[in-house]
């Protein structure tokens, strides 16, 4: 058919294109210019507290405030921690063990959770009665759920094995936006913090920008040889970092469209399960399968710290909101506090 | 524009997503200044304001996008299918001439995102007033459809002949030239949504050809935006260095926090004195808000703080109003039509008791979009508030006594030791990393030591 090779043709040409837009930015070489930043030195955290009470392997871990987070595992129960005090809020004990990722509303009224049962369930902490109830089940997806964040009370934002995200409205349980574009499994997803957009990694190697309010694809970025396992925004809403399963981490940089830097060491051969930045967006705290968190400096690219202690897979990683501490979730059942 | 739920045909989304994009083409097109000449155009003996030449559109089209002839004339001949350009002269046919014969934007009522899909009332409406003004002016497949409308529709037919007696009699009342433009405007319209048989239908989901068009235009008008947009690298990384040296002093993890951070010491001091509704902020909390407006905004009593020195200044109605906004940005869907109402009434009528400072472009097209409200409708007015919030009273407030005395007047709160253990807190980036063994590396720990020692003496003192 001619048209479609004619399509194909202009399809090429636009990618020469696009690489030699993001080309002709290239006036300055990061490593010149972080040159002349201070050193971190050697960041050395240690376990604060140890969260006990999970059976089997956590899978998420969200936080809501400075104190309070949420923590799945395939035990079947989604617990709601004080993690200052470690007790447990709430215990919620659902219906499908399967889960693989949990969500603490920023405003602390709502958690959601989803895995194998292809569904989002929304739980309301705050019922007339002190019970923790199922509030919605958003289902309509034909994956597995791998990740959900809340915007506020009334929305939330899934991804999917089955390729796409939605934008779903929680009061009627419908979806409101869909985001089909991913070649692959979405794997995981971050809300900016102007709650304008959000990036999903997925298992095509890509990762992608998109516009809440118009439900298009702004931006992609490639450069990983692997799936991308875990994703999130620097602090400033300027950049995206993503880990993946060829074990590096990559920080893309959304004005000029292009990839800044990669955070990868010989040492290390296992795949990145999940990252965070620290506030400041100096620090990025980053899981892996062997056992470890490492953690590395933003700008120089280079490994200032570990944190070892976990008997199994590090399977989840998040920084409180104020910047205190961060919670490692595990295989071995435990979830700990360093700072 | 109203998003539709997931209907059966995906492809119906696919469209709508091309449907912004040209829009927003053909809005450029209007654009007075670089859009396309209009003049007035002769047709028979009446003469038609706003009228352009096909070649005029196919020139612009070159102009704009720097392509060829044949590219121009087929983008533009997918406006006019798509109903956005309609023909003067043959009003039935719906094909680009590069010649000067007559063409129309469509007015915006009747674009394809907004009118769409198009609803059986208002196509017997349509009818029925074509019969009424002209007996027998209906075309042979305009007869069988009224006919079938007729039908379906029996229970509301009194309505629809009302109506289109009362729309007949409003026109009359219209100038020549207006009547014979929404005349066109409506035929073209209708000859889009509910084309004769046996033409191409230009909304039909099937043929391939059609989502290969879209695609096409789609991936032009994407060539245009990312030309238009990257930032050069140096701005970028500037930006971030600069983020994380002024960020260092608020990271605990980096540089630890005063008092003291509570998962080390068990003492929440900090966390009681950074809560909202503290007396008197820390000096890192205030210092924090002339970081960024949107830090300003994010912490509730920075808005308070805020709000105080906007009544001074009589300006209070703008965060109100960015506040009543982002209410209906994140509240409950089913609250949108009324909370955008109550936003309506306080802040947009004129003479309202909180009337906000819009120009006039994005005031008209907001009340344009208050007659379907949804949760994205305030989001213009909201954006020029904003950013003259930031560009005006933001940097006059962070001048201000107000600021400066509350800066002044802020804690910085004394480290707390931990009193039980001989050992004082463990000092943080005492050491470099093994891995840099050069003198400038040292250097600098040495440096940062004297720094954290000289900010708890100067704590000491203060009390």
């Amino acid at each position: 058919m001619g048209e479609m090779e004619q399509l194909r043709k202009e399809a090429e040409s636009l990618k020469d294109e696009i690489t030699a837009a993001r080309k002709a930015v290239q006036d300055l070489t990061l490593q010149d210019h972080v040159a002349g930043t201070a050193v971190v030195g050697r960041v050395q955290l240690k376990t604060r507290k140890t969260l006990r009470g999970h059976l089997s392997k956590i899978y998420a871990v969200h936080w809501g405030d400075s104190k309070l987070c949420v923590s799945a595992s395939q035990d079947g129960k989604l617990i709601v921690w004080d993690s200052y005090t470690t007790n447990k809020v709430h215990a919620i004990p659902l219906k499908s063990s399967w889960v693989m990722t949990c969500s603490y509303a920023p405003s602390g009224n709502m958690v959601a959770c989803g895995g194998l049962d292809n569904m989002c369930s929304i739980y309301n902490l705050k019922g007339k009665d002190g019970n923790v109830k199922v509030m919605r089940e958003l289902a309509a997806h034909t994956g597995y759920l791998s990740c959900c964040r809340f915007l506020n009370d009334n929305e939330i934002i899934t991804s999917s094995g089955d390729c796409t995200c939605v934008l779903w409205d929680i009061e009627t349980g419908s979806q409101k936006t869909v985001f089909a574009g991913h070649l692959g499994d979405c794997m995981s997803l971050g809300v900016a913090p102007d709650f304008n957009t959000f990036i999903s990694g997925a298992c095509d190697f890509t990762a992608k920008l998109w516009d809440i309010r118009d439900g298009q694809c702004r931006q992609t970025f490639g450069g990983h040889e692997s799936d991308i396992n875990a994703i999130g925004f620097f602090p400033n809403g300027n950049a995206v970092i993503t880990g993946s399963d060829d074990a590096s981490c990559k920080l893309y940089d959304l004005r000029s469209d292009q990839e800044l830097i990669t955070y990868q060491d010989s040492g290390i051969m296992c795949g990145v399960t999940s990252l965070a930045p620290s506030l400041s967006g100096r620090l990025i705290l980053a899981g892996y399968d062997d056992f470890n968190c490492n953690i590395w400096d933003s700008l120089k690219a280079e490994r200032v710290g570990v944190l070892s202690g976990h008997d199994n897979r590090v399977s989840c990683i998040g920084v409180t909101p104020d910047g205190m501490a961060c919670c490692t979730g595990s295989w071995d059942s435990f979830l700990k506090i360093w700072n | 524009m109203t998003i539709n739920t997931l209907s059966q045909d995906g492809v119906q989304r696919q469209q709508m997503s091309c449907l912004t994009k040209m829009e927003r083409m053909v809005i450029s097109m209007q654009d007075p200044d670089m859009g396309i000449k209009l003049r007035n155009q002769r047709l028979l003996i009446t003469v038609i304001p706003h009228a352009m030449t096909g070649a005029d559109i196919v020139e612009w089209l070159i102009k704009k996008c720097s392509i060829s002839d044949e590219e121009a004339l087929h983008i533009g001949q997918i406006f006019v299918k798509y109903g956005y350009i309609y023909p003067l002269k043959e009003p039935r046919n719906l094909i680009l001439k590069v010649d000067d014969s007559p063409y129309r934007f469509q007015m915006p009522y009747y674009w394809m995102s907004t009118r769409w899909p198009a609803s059986e009332l208002d196509y017997a409406i349509y009818l029925a007033k074509k019969n009424i003004r002209k007996q027998g002016e209906l075309i042979e497949y305009e007869k069988e459809c009224y006919n079938a409308l007729h039908k379906r529709i029996n229970h509301t037919w009194d309505f629809v002949v009302m109506q289109a007696r009362e729309q007949l009699r409003a026109s009359k009342q219209r100038r020549k030239a207006d009547r014979i433009v929404l005349k066109c405007q409506e035929q073209a319209y209708w000859l889009v949504n509910r084309p004769p048989p046996g033409t191409l239908d230009s909304i039909d989901h099937g043929p391939e050809r059609r989502t290969m068009n879209t695609r096409y235009l789609l991936k032009r008008t994407l060539t245009i935006t990312l030309c238009e947009g990257l930032t050069r690298l140096c701005v970028c990384v500037c930006s971030y260095v600069k983020y994380c040296e002024q960020y260092q002093p608020h990271d605990p993890i980096m540089q630890g926090c005063l008092p003291s951070i509570p998962w080390i010491t068990d003492d929440i001091m900090f966390w009681n004195m950074n809560c909202e509704t503290v007396a008197v902020p820390t000096k890192l909390r205030v210092e924090r808000w002339s970081f960024s407006f949107m830090e300003l905004l994010n912490d509730p009593m920075g808005r308070k703080e805020f709000l105080t020195y906007l009544k001074k200044e009589f300006s209070a109605e703008n965060l109100c109003f960015w506040q009543a906004c982002e209410d209906v940005r994140h509240g409950e869907t089913s609250k949108i039509p009324e909370k955008v109402d109550e936003v309506y009434k306080q802040f947009l009528t004129p003479g309202a008791s909180r009337w906000v400072n819009i120009d006039s472009k994005t005031m008209e097209k907001t009340l344009e979009g208050l007659k379907r409200p949804h949760r994205f409708v305030l989001d213009d007015a909201q954006m020029h508030i904003y950013f003259l919030m930031k560009k005006d009273s933001y940097p006059r407030y962070l001048k201000s006594d107000l600021y400066k005395n509350l800066f002044a007047r802020a804690i910085v709160p004394q480290e707390t030791k931990k009193s039980v253990f001989p050992f004082m807190r463990r000092q943080r980036h005492s050491s470099p990393s093994p891995a840099l063994a050069t003198q400038a590396a040292e250097d600098d720990g040495k440096a940062k030591n004297s720094n954290s020692f000289k900010s708890n003496s100067g704590t000491a003192s203060r009390r």
